[in-house]
C-alpha cells in the first residue's frame, strides 16, 4: 500500500511538472460535449495552421469532453473555458443565468444562431435490419428493444426523445397521443445509459437492443469503427434538427486576454475548411455549397426545429425533462 | 513525584490539534457545507424530495445491494484471508497482491469490463442467459460490481488479526476435546469478529456511495435499477443543486446511523 502511494505521488509530481512546462505556450480551452472528440482534434490542427499562417505564435488548444450538462456545470463552477461548444443551447443559457459567465444575447453573436454545424437523430440497426425497422412506428411494436441514453443525464437523449415526440405529434395529432407513443417507446427500452457513448457501447459491444437512437455523426462513426458489415443506418421519415451551439465565455477570455484568438477560433468553424472538417466527421455543415459536396452521406430528412416545434429549449426542458415533467410521468405510470 | 507515562509521539496538544484541523478541512467542512446548503429547505420540502417514490426505490436498491455485497465479501473475504494466512503455496504473494487491484483500477474501467463480461452476449453472461439468468442491467449486476470494488476491505482487515492468533490456541482447544467446528465457532470467530465487522462496515459504506463501476452495469431504469448516486447526478444535470444536496444529506444520515450501529455492535462483541 505504501509503495503504491509513493508511486502515485511520484506520478502526480511528474504530471504537475509537465503541465507547468506546457503552460508556457498560449493555450485555449475548448469545453465540449461527448461525441465531438475526433472532430475537434482535427479542427484544432487546422486552426493552428491557419493561426500561425497569419503570423501568430503556435497555439495549444486543449479539449475537454463529457456530458453536455456536466460540462456546463464545470464551467459555471470555475473551469476556465475560453470557448464552450455544447450539445444544446439550454446548457449555455445556464452559464448566463448561473453567474453571468457570458452575455445574455450570446446566441446572436455568430451566424445561424451560433450553430456552425447541425446534426440529427437517426436509427442504427444490426446488419440486414433483421427486425425491419424503418420508422418511429416500428420502435413501439412489441418485442422490439430500443437503446437510448437517459434524457435526464444526456443531451443527445433529449434530442432522441423530442424527435420521437415530434413524429408522434405530427402523425397522431394530440399531446396525449404523443405521450402515449413515447411511453410505449420507453417501455421497449431495457437500459438507460448515462451518456451517448455509453449507450453506443451497450448497443455495439454488449449486443443489447435491436435499434440504437443516435446522433447521426455518432452513428456514422460507429459504422466507420465497426465496419459497414455489422450495422446500418436507417433514416426515419421525420426527425429533429439538432443544433449544438458554440460561444465565447466572456468572463474567462477577458480575464485571460484570449478574446481575439477565441473569437477567431469560433469564426473558423464557419470557414470552408472548418465546414469541410465538420462534414468529414458527419456533422451537417451550414454552408450550402459544402453541404452539397457531401450530399450523398446525409439522407434528406424532414427536420423539425426546437424553436418552431417546441418553443425553444427552456420550454422543452421544463415541459419534458424537469422533475415531474413528461419523462418522469412516463416512468411513474409504468 | 509523579511521572506520567509518556507516549512515543510527544505533544498531545500538537497531535490532537493537527488531527482536528486535518479532519475539519477534509471531512467536517464539506459535510457541514452540505447540511447548510440543504437547510434552505423547509422540513416539508425536504421530506417531499426524499420521500418521492423514485428516491425511496433508489434508497432501497443502493443500501440493499451494498449490504448484500458487503455480506458476500464477509464470507468470501474471510475465506481468502484464511487461505492466504494459513497456507504456503506457490503464487501466494501474487494472489496477495492481486487482492488490492480493485482499489487501484479506475472504477469506470471495472464497470465497463464487468458489463462486457456479464452482458447477455458477454463471455460469462452468455451462459447465464442460456440458464435464463440476466446478470448485467439488473440489481444482480449492481451487487456484482459492488462486490468487486469492495473486495479488499474484509480480506485486509481480517488478515493481520488471523495471523496474530497463535496456533497453540487451536491446538490447546483440540487437546481439550473440541471438535474442529467448535474450535472455529468458539475460538476463532470471537477473535475475528471485531475486525470482520470493521471490514464489513467499510465495504458497506463504500458500496453505498459507489458510482463509477455501477453506472455501466446497472441499466439505470427509474425505480428498478437506478442507484442513489445516479439520482444525485440526475438532479445536478437539471441544475437542481438543492434537490441533489437533500438526497446527499439523507444518504449521509442513513449511512451514519448504520455505521454507528455497526460500531456499537463491534464494541459489544469486543467486550464479549
Amino acid at each position: 500500500m505504501s509503495i503504491l502511494s509513493r508511486r502515485f505521488s511520484l506520478f502526480a509530481g511528474v504530471l504537475f511538472a509537465t503541465s507547468a512546462i506546457t503552460a508556457q505556450a498560449q493555450t485555449l480551452l475548448n469545453v465540449s460535449y461527448d461525441p465531438t472528440r475526433e472532430f475537434y482534434s482535427d479542427f484544432n490542427r487546422a486552426f493552428n495552421q491557419h493561426w500561425q499562417a497569419q503570423g501568430n505564435e503556435a497555439l495549444q488548444v486543449q479539449q475537454s469532453h463529457g456530458g453536455s450538462g456536466k460540462q456546463a456545470r464545470s464551467v459555471s463552477e470555475g473551469l476556465r473555458a475560453d470557448v464552450v461548444t455544447l450539445a444544446l443551447a439550454g446548457d449555455i443559457d445556464q452559464l448566463h443565468t448561473s453567474g453571468k459567465w457570458l452575455a445574455k444575447d450570446w446566441q446572436q453573436r455568430l451566424p445561424n444562431a451560433s450553430t456552425p454545424y447541425t446534426s440529427t437523430i437517426v436509427f442504427l440497426v444490426r446488419k440486414g435490419n433483421p427486425k425491419q425497422i424503418q420508422d418511429w412506428d416500428d420502435l413501439v411494436k412489441p418485442g422490439i428493444s430500443v437503446i437510448t441514453p437517459n434524457p435526464k443525464t444526456s443531451g443527445g437523449a433529449r434530442w432522441n426523445f423530442l424527435a420521437a415526440w415530434a413524429y408522434a405529434k405530427q402523425t397522431y395529432g394530440s399531446e396525449q397521443q404523443a405521450q402515449d407513443f413515447v411511453q410505449r417507446l420507453f417501455a421497449n427500452v431495457p437500459v438507460l445509459d448515462s451518456g451517448a457513448r455509453a449507450a453506443t457501447n451497450t448497443f455495439t459491444n454488449n449486443g443489447m437492443g435491436d435499434v440504437l437512437l443516435a446522433w447521426e455523426n455518432e452513428a456514422y462513426l460507429t459504422l466507420k469503427e465497426h465496419g459497414a458489415d455489422s450495422f446500418e443506418i436507417i433514416a426515419p421519415s421525420i426527425s429533429i434538427l439538432a443544433e449544438p451551439p458554440v460561444t465565447v465565455v466572456d468572463r474567462n477570455v477577458d480575464r485571460k486576454g484570449t478574446r481575439a484568438v477565441a473569437e477567431a477560433y469560433l469564426q473558423y468553424l464557419y470557414s470552408d475548411v472548418g465546414q469541410r472538417i465538420a462534414a468529414e466527421h458527419f456533422y451537417r455543415p451550414r454552408n450550402v455549397a459544402i453541404a452539397k459536396e457531401f450530399a450523398e452521406q446525409f439522407a434528406p430528412l424532414k427536420l423539425v426545429t426546437i424553436d418552431d416545434f417546441f418553443g425553444g429549449w427552456q420550454q422543452a426542458q421544463a415541459q419534458f425533462f424537469n422533475d415531474g415533467g413528461v419523462f418522469d410521468q412516463i416512468y411513474q405510470q409504468q | 513525584m509523579s511521572r506520567r507515562s509518556s507516549p512515543v509521539i510527544p505533544g498531545f496538544g500538537l497531535t490532537l490539534g493537527y488531527t482536528l484541523v486535518y479532519l475539519s478541512l477534509l471531512v467536517f467542512l464539506p459535510l457541514a457545507g452540505m447540511f447548510i446548503y440543504a437547510a434552505q429547505l423547509s422540513w416539508s420540502e425536504f421530506y417531499a424530495i426524499v420521500s418521492a417514490p423514485r428516491v425511496v426505490a433508489a434508497l432501497k436498491l443502493s443500501f440493499g445491494t451494498a449490504f448484500i455485497a458487503a455480506l458476500l465479501n464477509g464470507v468470501i473475504g474471510t475465506l481468502f484471508a484464511w487461505v492466504l494466512v494459513r497456507y504456503r503455496f506457490p503464487g501466494r504473494k501474487v494472489i496477495d497482491a492481486m487482492i488490492d487491484l480493485p482499489f487501484a483500477l479506475p472504477t469506470a474501467v471495472a464497470g465497463i469490463a464487468l458489463t462486457a463480461l456479464y452482458a447477455p452476449n458477454g463471455f460469462v453472461g452468455r451462459f447465464a442467459a442460456d440458464l435464463g439468468i440476466t446478470i448485467a442491467y439488473t440489481p444482480f449486476g449492481i451487487t456484482l460490481a459492488l462486490t468487486f470494488v469492495t473486495l479488499p476491505f474484509v480480506v485486509r482487515t481480517i488478515q493481520p488479526v488471523l495471523a496474530d492468533i497463535p496456533r497453540e490456541l487451536e491446538e490447546a482447544a483440540t487437546c481439550l476435546g473440541a471438535r474442529p467446528l467448535q474450535v472455529f465457532w468458539n475460538i476463532l470467530l470471537p477473535a475475528l469478529l471485531p475486525a470482520w465487522l470493521t471490514g464489513f462496515a467499510l465495504a458497506f459504506a463504500r458500496g453505498v456511495g459507489e458510482y463509477g463501476s455501477v453506472i455501466f452495469i446497472a441499466g439505470n431504469m427509474p425505480g428498478k435499477t437506478e442507484i442513489l448516486p445516479l439520482l444525485i447526478m440526475v438532479k445536478l444535470d437539471q441544475y437542481d443543486y438543492v434537490g441533489a444536496t437533500a438526497i446527499g444529506v439523507m444518504m449521509l444520515v442513513v449511512s451514519f446511523v448504520l455505521l454507528l450501529l455497526i460500531n456499537l455492535l463491534q464494541r459489544y462483541v469486543a467486550k464479549g
